[in-house]
């Protein structure tokens, strides 16, 4: 399996600390962030990152506004709504606003990992996709 | 707090004692007011008539007195003109002669009956001249006699009947005539029984009785002939006054028998005489009695229709508003449950969120710590084992408080159900499949009775048998310690399939029942229930547009009834996705 470079956004902290920690030991490549706009802001500096895992309900911008900014700049960068299932109608409405998928917290990280690989191997078919359309 | 304001809205519910109040009023009201006017006007119409009735038979009795004054007046006076013309036609020495007297005493009699008893010609020293009759007494002398002095007086009198121990009663007419210069008197004795005719003729013609009365209270003619009442008698009873010799009258008397007579009376013969005519008052009155006594048996028929029909209409109006105040008491209670229900699923909602980050938080220092423990260093860890056996059972306790927020978010969200078609017996039999060993081991006999020709429904089927799962689940708990029996029946009741579970379990307390459908409320030992389960058949049921009812009485058992509308032509909806 070829380097995987994801983003874990989530406002709990010690969750993503523990998850970076447990992806990166599974070979992953994970950078971190707090808010939405902060997550906006990296994935403008890393655009070759292949799945944000996106909380849906943070504190500011939450998931689904994020969701809809990354859309709307036409990145490749899939996305999986993360959610307390509190908010599940939210993480619905995310799959219809483009995101790869959806899980509940808290997750199965074999769950997870399997659904990061799906959603990296779209994200590079559709650069393969894109690359091969004529300018 | 809720539970507060529903037992306050209970108690705030019309008592039966109110319904009685209210029921009593409208009778009262049902029946008084249309009465009153009935009553009112029948009464006045009945005393109109009555004031009618009696001026009618004041005037006919008037009338009557009337007619018989005159007739009896006119039959005093023609007998009088009768021996006047004779005594005018015949000259005195013609009357003095017997035989001639007899001849005319007998053409009189010929001609009038026997009203003439005798002719006698008596001279102005009152002495008989001449007499024509039955009673032969040589030498009469009259000139002691008042009805002499009397016609000697005023050339004519028409005396009292009077009558002797070997006279019939008679009256005595007379005249006086001149004849050379010298008076002579011309008398007559009336039969006193042609005055017995006329009267009777008024009386009998008229239903009533007639007499004559003299001014002394002695009866001149009339059915008490010859008994005198007595002067004083006459005036009180009669009410005539002393020289009254005018007049008509019309009054009640009651009798010393008690019985009351309608009286009418007038003067006859200048005065001299009353003919009074006399009938019962319950006859003249009976035709008055029958219109009363009709206007009274139609008030009470119409009074009892109207109390009768006022009664059935009450009745039927208290129990509308009696049925009407349940529906809105259990449209209460259900609308404080659907906001009970709708308030602790956005609590379950935002509580659920809030746990399952912690919880996320847990799991994944639980999997990191299993990571770590993958590690070569690790391996050789005298509890490796025990270490993974404790970070395994946090994972696994993890996952069951998400399967309990997921419940709980399941309570809470929207779902859309889907709706297939199914036979209901086979649902029930399967559930029972599954929990008739709970039931062998508690001893609890299990006793179907579903509709035969029951349709295959087109409902959500997941959410009914969970319903139904749960309250067969519930009724075998309640029955788990002393055993018993759990009926379930199944009918197509008008669109409606109609499910009851019944046990004869220890049943629900009366304080408890409001509160079995609010979420978290349990009978159960701790950790044995959620208080869930009636909560979610609630909703579902509800969100079928159904019902769910319970009946429960201590030591004797409970029922749970669920009424879900169904139409059997719904079988074309088969498979069609509904969003309830």
């Amino acid at each position: 399996m070829s380097e995987r470079f994801i983003m874990l956004v989530d406002d709990e902290v010690p969750f993503v600390e523990t998850m970076t920690k447990r992806l990166e030991k599974r070979n992953l490549t994970v950078i971190t962030a707090y808010e939405g706009q902060e997550a906006l802001e990296k994935l403008e500096r890393h655009r070759n990152l292949d799945v944000v895992i996106l909380d849906v309900k943070m504190p500011g911008m939450d998931g689904i506004e994020v969701l809809k900014a990354i859309k709307k700049k036409n990145f490749l960068t899939e996305v999986i709504m993360l959610t307390g299932h509190g908010t599940m109608e939210s993480a619905m409405e995310g799959m219809r606003l483009g995101a790869y998928d959806y899980l509940m917290k808290p997750c199965d990280i074999e769950q997870l990992l399997a659904k990061i690989e799906e959603a990296t191997n779209r994200k590079r078919d559709s650069e393969e996709e894109k690359r091969g359309m004529p300018r | 707090m809720l539970n507060a304001l529903l037992l306050r809205l209970k108690k705030g519910m019309p008592t039966d004692k109110h319904y009685k109040a209210l029921m009593k009023s409208m009778l009262l009201i049902g029946v008084v007011v249309p009465l009153i006017p009935m009553v009112l006007v029948s009464g006045i119409i009945l005393y109109q008539s009555q004031a009618s009735y009696e001026k009618e038979i004041q005037t006919r009795f008037e009338e009557i007195v009337q007619q018989g004054t005159k007739s009896i007046d006119h039959f005093l006076k023609e007998r009088l003109a009768d021996i006047n013309i004779l005594a005018d036609t015949c000259s005195f020495e013609q009357l003095r002669e017997e035989s001639f007297l007899q001849e005319i005493l007998r053409k009189l009699r010929t001609q009038y009956g026997p009203a003439f008893s005798d002719l006698e010609v008596i001279d102005d020293e009152g002495l008989r001249v001449a007499y024509a009759g039955p009673v032969k007494s040589a030498n009469a002398r009259h000139p002691g006699s008042g009805w002499y002095q009397e016609v000697m007086n005023t050339g004519h009198v028409i005396s009292d009947v009077t009558s002797g121990s070997d006279d019939p009663p008679h009256l005595i007419m007379a005249l006086r005539k001149n004849w050379m210069g010298k008076d002579w008197v011309l008398r007559t004795a009336i039969d006193g029984g042609a005055l017995n005719t006329l009267s009777e003729e008024i009386g009998n013609g008229n239903n009533g009785s007639a007499f004559i009365i003299n001014r002394e209270g002695q009866y001149q003619a009339g059915p008490l002939y010859g008994i005198n009442s007595g002067k004083d008698i006459l005036m009180d009873f009669l009410g005539i006054k002393e020289g009254q010799k005018k007049g008509t009258a019309f009054f009640q008397r009651t009798n010393g028998a008690g019985n009351k007579h309608i009286y009418a009376t007038t003067f006859l013969k200048e005065g001299d005489w009353i003919l009074v005519y006399r009938q019962r008052a319950s006859e003249v009155f009976s035709g008055l009695r029958k219109t009363k006594t009709t206007a009274l048996v139609v008030i009470l028929i119409v009074g009892l229709l109207v109390g009768t029909n006022t009664l059935s209409l009450s009745k039927k109006m208290v129990a509308r508003i009696q049925q009407a105040d349940k529906e809105k008491q259990k449209q209460n209670e259900q609308m404080f449950q659907t906001g009970k229900l709708a308030s602790i699923g956005e609590l379950a909602a935002g509580i659920a969120h809030e746990i399952n980050n912690p919880v996320a938080i847990m799991v994944e220092e639980a999997g990191w710590l299993d990571d770590l423990l993958e590690e070569e260093e690790f391996q050789e860890t005298v509890n490796l084992e025990e270490f993974k056996r404790a970070l395994m059972q946090i994972q696994t306790q993890g996952k069951r408080c998400k399967e309990i927020t997921h419940k709980l978010l399941n309570f809470a969200r929207r779902t859309d159900f889907k709706v297939q078609s199914f036979e209901l017996k086979d649902m029930i039999r399967n559930i029972i499949v599954i929990l008739e060993k709970k039931a062998k081991y508690s001893d609890i006999v299990i006793h179907t009775d579903i509709q035969k020709d029951l349709p295959e429904l087109t409902l959500p089927e997941t959410e009914l048998q969970q319903v139904l799962f749960n309250l067969i689940n519930n009724a075998l708990d309640a029955m788990e310690e002393k055993g018993g029996t759990l009926f379930i029946t199944a009918r197509l009741i008008e669109d409606h399939i109609v499910i009851q579970v019944s046990d004869n379990g220890p049943g629900i307390p009366k304080e408890d029942l409001p509160r079995i459908f609010d979420p978290f409320f349990t009978t159960k030992p701790i950790g044995k229930g959620t208080g869930l389960g009636l909560s979610i058949c609630y909703g579902i049921v509800k969100k079928m547009s159904g019902e769910i009812d319970v009946r429960s009485m201590v030591n004797e058992g409970t029922t749970f009834t669920i009424k879900i509308p169904f139409k059997e032509e719904g079988k074309s909806k088969r498979d069609d996705s509904l969003e309830i």
